[in-house]
C-alpha cells in the first residue's frame, strides 16, 4: 500500500490503529515530492523541518490519546497566498520574494490547531490571478496526468500536489474558479465554500468581495472535514459570517432520493469539448436514476457573469494591491521620490497578468468610466443573485460541467488572456453570487483526461451539497490515481 | 465604437511606470476585454441595485478591548529600509 494515494479518512484509520505514524505519513509525501518536483513543480516552499517536528507532536499526542480531530496527524499543503509565520509567503510574486510574515492566517491557525501537519506552501498564478499557474512570478506547475499540460488555477500547485500525492489535501482559494477549476483539471475534488464561512485573516487579497478558501481532496468526505476544520466565525475577518455552521458531514451518504436538480441550459453548448458535455450528461442521467427529480433551468444573466467578473474582480485587485508600495515589505525598485519609488517597485515586481489587470481596474474606477463599467457590473451581479433566488426556489441545487474543457496545453492560451478566462465561465456566477460550489471528478476524456462536474447550491446550503457531491463520487467510480502517480510509486 | 483609454494616464493612477511598448501592448490588449465586458451593459428587466456584500452584510463590530499587536522587530525585519523602528521611503515631495 503506498501511503501517499490514501484519502484523509483512510490515513485516520491507520494512524489510530497503530498501522502508520504521523511521520512515516509525511516522509511518504516528502518521498513523493522528491521523485515528482522536479517535473510537476507543486511547490514554491517545503517546510521540511516544521512539519516534521508536528508530524512527530501528532505522533505523541496520538499514543497519549490526545486525538484532535480528522486532520491530526494528516500532511496537508497550502496555496502560497496564506501567511505562514516566518516560512516564505509570496503568492508567486517577485514583488513578495522572500517576504516572511509576522502572523499565521486564522486557516493556518485552524489547521495547526487541529494537528495537521503543514508540508508546505504550493505555486499559483501570481496573486491567484489566472486560470493555469503560468502567470507564476516563479514558472509554472504541470498536470500529473498529462506533464505536457497545465494542472489549472490559479491553486494549480495545490491541485498537483494532491493529485499526485505529494500531500493528502490542500487549501487553495477560489476568487473565480481557483479552486474548483484545477481540481477539475486534475482529478481531485474541489470546494468553495459559502462567501464569509472561512476566515481570510491572513489570505493575501485579490478580489475581497469574492475571494474564499476551501480545500482540495481525493474525496468529497475529504472536502468536509477539510472544511469543517477551517470555518466559523473569526473576529479578525470583519466579513465572517456569525452565525449558526451546518453540520456538512451527516449527508454525504444519504443519496439524492427526493431532491431536485436543476441542469443550466446557459452552461452548455459553443466552447464545451463534446467529452465534457457527454460525461456531464450521463452523470445527470445517473442522479435521475438514483432518484432524483431533473430539470433543465435558465438563468439568463450567466451570458453576462463573465463581463462582470472582469470589471470587478480588477476593480478590486486595483484597489488592494495598491498595498505593494516598496516601503513596508517586499521588493523596492530605485526612486528620488515616494511616488517614483512605488512605481518603479510595482513596474519591476508585478508579472503581465497583474499589471493587465491593475490597469482594467484602475480604467473601470476612473471618472468618467464609473457608471459605464464597475456600476454596471455590481448591477448585474444583483441580477445574478436574482436569478439564483428564482431557481432555487424551484430546485435544490444547480449542476453543470466545471469547466468547458479538460486540461489545457501549457503555452496555448497565454497570449489570449480572453481565452484563458473563458476558463472560468462555469465557475465565476457562484463567487458572483457569495454561494457554495464543489467539483467532483466524474471520468476522463478520449486523452485519458479528467472531467469534473460541478454542483452549486444556496448560500449556507453546504449540506445538500454534499449530499449531491457523495452521489455523485459514488455514482461516477473515479480512479484518482494518475499515470505520472503509478510511475513514481 | 471602440473604446478610448488613456492608458498613460491609467498607469499613472496605478502608479506603474511602464515603458512606451508596454502602455501600447496594454491599451490594444484592455480594448478587446473592455469591449467584451461592456456586455454588462445589456442587462436588461427591471433596474437592480449596486450589490456588493453577497449575504446582505452591513458592518461587523467588536468589543473595544486592549489586545497585543504584532511584534515590531518582526514587522520592521521585513521592511526594505528601517531605523529604530521606523519604515525609511525617499521624500514624497522632490526636492531642489
Amino acid at each position: 500500500m503506498n501511503l501517499t494515494e490514501l484519502t484523509i479518512v483512510e490515513a485516520g484509520a491507520r494512524l489510530r490503529s497503530g498501522e502508520t505514524t504521523a511521520v512515516e505519513l509525511l516522509d511518504a509525501v516528502l518521498d513523493r515530492a522528491h521523485r515528482t518536483e522536479a517535473q510537476l513543480h507543486a511547490y514554491l516552499t517545503l517546510d521540511r523541518s516544521g512539519a516534521r517536528a508536528a508530524a512527530e507532536a501528532a505522533d505523541a499526542d496520538l499514543a497519549a490519546g490526545n486525538d484532535l480531530g480528522p486532520l491530526h496527524g494528516i500532511p496537508i499543503a497550502l496555496k502560497d497566498n496564506m501567511c505562514t509565520r516566518g516560512i516564505e509567503t509570496t503568492a508567486a510574486s517577485q514583488i513578495l520574494a522572500g517576504y516572511r510574515p509576522p502572523y499565521d492566517a486564522t486557516v493556518v491557525t485552524r489547521l495547526r490547531e487541529a494537528g495537521a501537519v503543514i508540508v508546505g506552501k504550493t505555486n499559483l498564478d501570481e496573486f491567484a490571478m489566472g486560470s493555469s499557474t503560468e502567470n507564476s512570478g516563479y514558472g509554472t506547475s504541470y498536470n500529473p496526468w498529462d506533464i505536457s499540460r497545465v494542472p489549472g488555477g490559479s491553486s494549480g500547485g495545490s491541485a498537483a500536489a494532491v493529485a499526485v500525492g505529494s500531500a493528502l489535501a490542500a487549501l487553495g482559494s477560489d476568487t473565480g474558479g481557483s479552486i474548483r477549476q484545477p481540481a477539475s483539471l486534475s482529478g481531485i475534488v474541489g470546494l468553495k465554500p459559502t462567501y464569509g464561512t472561512v476566515s481570510r485573516y491572513g489570505l493575501i487579497a485579490f478580489a475581497s468581495s469574492l475571494d474564499q478558501i476551501g480545500p482540495l481532496s481525493r474525496s468529497v468526505t475529504d472536502a468536509a472535514l477539510t472544511l469543517q476544520t477551517i470555518w466559523g466565525h473569526d473576529p479578525l475577518d470583519a466579513t465572517s459570517f456569525d452565525g449558526e455552521y451546518p453540520d456538512v458531514t451527516t449527508d454525504i451518504d444519504r443519496g439524492v432520493e427526493g431532491l431536485k436538480i436543476g441542469v443550466v441550459t446557459e452552461l452548455a453548448g459553443e466552447g464545451y469539448e463534446p467529452d465534457v458535455e457527454s460525461a456531464v450528461g450521463d452523470m445527470v442521467e445517473r442522479l435521475a436514476g438514483a432518484g432524483a427529480e431533473v430539470v433543465e433551468l435558465s438563468l439568463p444573466t450567466f451570458e453576462i457573469a463573465l463581463s462582470a467578473y472582469y470589471l470587478i474582480a480588477p476593480a478590486e485587485c486595483s484597489a488592494n494591491l495598491a498595498r505593494f508600495d516598496g516601503i513596508r515589505y517586499g521588493h523596492r525598485g530605485a526612486g528620488a521620490t515616494a511616488e517614483s519609488l512605488m512605481a518603479r517597485t510595482r513596474a519591476e515586481g508585478f508579472g503581465p497578468e497583474v499589471t493587465r489587470r491593475i490597469l482594467l481596474g484602475t480604467y473601470a474606477l476612473s471618472a468618467g468610466y464609473y457608471d459605464a463599467f464597475y456600476g454596471q457590473a455590481q448591477k448585474v451581479r444583483a441580477a445574478i443573485q436574482d436569478d439564483f433566488a428564482r431557481a432555487y426556489g424551484r430546485v435544490d441545487v444547480l449542476v453543470s460541467p466545471t469547466s468547458p474543457t479538460v486540461a489545457f496545453k501549457a503555452g496555448e492560451r497565454v497570449d489570449d488572456p480572453l481565452a484563458m478566462y473563458l476558463s472560468d465561465i462555469c465557475t465565476i456566477p457562484s463567487n458572483l453570487s457569495g454561494h457554495p460550489a464543489i467539483s467532483v471528478p466524474i471520468g476522463v476524456d478520449g486523452l485519458g483526461l479528467p472531467i469534473g462536474f460541478q454542483v452549486m447550491a444556496p448560500a449556507l446550503g453546504e449540506r445538500v451539497m454534499f449530499r449531491v457531491a457523495g452521489e455523485v463520487e459514488r455514482l461516477s467510480s473515479f480512479d484518482h490515481r494518475p499515470v505520472l502517480a503509478e510511475v513514481a510509486s | 465604437m471602440p473604446i478610448e483609454i488613456d492608458i498613460a494616464y491609467v498607469a499613472r493612477l496605478a502608479r506603474l511606470d511602464l515603458t512606451e511598448g508596454e502602455l501600447e501592448g496594454y491599451k490594444t490588449q484592455l480594448g478587446a476585454i473592455l469591449d467584451h465586458a461592456a456586455k454588462v451593459q445589456s442587462l436588461e428587466g427591471e433596474p437592480h441595485a449596486e450589490s456588493t456584500h453577497p449575504l446582505g452584510f452591513v458592518n461587523a463590530f467588536r468589543e473595544d478591548e486592549i489586545r497585543p499587536s504584532l511584534d515590531r522587530d518582526e514587522v520592521m525585519a521585513q521592511a526594505p529600509e528601517s531605523v529604530d523602528g521606523y519604515f525609511v521611503a525617499p521624500p514624497a515631495m522632490e526636492t531642489e
